[in-house]
């Protein structure tokens, strides 16, 4: 399960990129600095392996492990 | 199952870099190291000029600015003043390639124990995207408006090679930030270069491959493409010395 710290994304896309099931997108909103920032579409499918925020230049997304 | 909590040697705020700028994620990898490695009350961030400068806005721990290019010898004098510190260098390739290309030649010769970390954008990015010295053939920029020339301006220099062949130094590798393997590869390797300081082993050198969307003038995803087809062929990430393993 991840959260992302919308106030320090910049809205680069490379977690959107490179999310290997595919379930981050852009949002249709700006955060209050002005970036569109990514969504999680659907968190069911997260798997928890954190590729988004191996990729985050910013911090901006951390990742709680899976419960089993 | 992996998880990831941002690092505290950062501060919680964003850093002063451009959306997309790989310099920032560079940042992050190196404060995940040092978390890692349980290292915040003993590491030492010497920072030099350029763009990189702008970690001493985001870094939570101790800091210190150099004068342009001589972050290696800054680094030289703190670390045989207090050699229990772990200390390392965070530069761009302007201050290190260019202007301070005495300094680290030296320093990596003399084997100084501690670690650099070279942040190569191939663009001076903070003063507006003039040419570097690794600027790639063909490859414009505010001052080769038609691609640098290599008749004209030479070519590219590699870093990584040219201190892999001094005798001194223990650990020189090369790292593209392009991907998630790249990026989880050089997050090892810094972790490494740590350690091996740590251990009191000598220098050790991390080039990390990076962007510069603004000054490239393209979007952060164009620019991960651009890397592959450009960049990484000419600058080939790898390990180009590693005196354990050679023995």
């Amino acid at each position: 399960m991840i959260t992302i710290n919308e106030l320090m994304c910049k809205g680069c896309g490379y977690c959107v990129k490179y999310c290997p099931k595919h379930i981050l997108e852009m949002g249709k909103e700006r955060s209050q600095r002005g970036h569109f920032y990514p969504v999680n579409i659907d968190a069911e499918k997260c798997t928890s392996c954190a590729i988004c925020a191996l990729m985050c230049p910013e911090g901006a997304i951390e990742v709680a492990a899976k419960e089993r | 199952m992996p998880a990831y909590k941002r690092p505290s040697s950062l501060m919680p705020m964003t850093t002063g870099y451009c959306p997309g700028c790989l310099h920032a994620l560079g940042t992050r990898l190196v404060a995940d190291a040092i978390d890692e490695l349980n290292q915040q009350q003993n590491a030492i961030n010497v920072v030099s000029v350029g763009c990189s400068a702008l970690n001493l806005y985001s870094w939570n721990g101790d800091d210190i600015g150099a004068a342009h290019g001589r972050a290696p010898a800054v680094a030289t004098g703190i670390k045989r003043c207090l050699p229990d510190r772990l200390v390392f260098t965070y530069q761009g390739d302007g201050d290190l390639a260019a202007i301070g290309l005495a300094e680290i030649m030296s320093a990596a010769n003399r084997g100084e124990n501690f670690t650099v970390i070279f942040a190569n954008n191939q663009t001076y990015g903070m003063t507006g995207g003039q040419m570097a010295p690794t600027t790639l053939i063909g490859q414009k920029s505010t001052t080769t408006p038609f691609g640098r020339d290599p008749q004209t301006t030479g070519y590219p220099l590699k870093m990584c090679e040219l201190i892999a062949t001094l005798e001194a130094p223990v650990f020189v590798a090369r790292y593209a930030l392009n991907t998630p393997k790249g990026v989880s590869d050089a997050k090892k390797g810094i972790k490494k270069a740590f350690e091996l300081q740590l251990a009191g082993k000598g220098f050790t050198f991390i080039e990390l491959l990076t962007n510069c969307p603004t000054n490239w003038g393209m979007s952060p995803l164009q620019t991960l493409d651009y890397m592959d087809t450009n960049t990484i062929p000419y600058f080939k990430p790898g390990i180009y010395k590693d005196t354990e393993v050679q023995g």
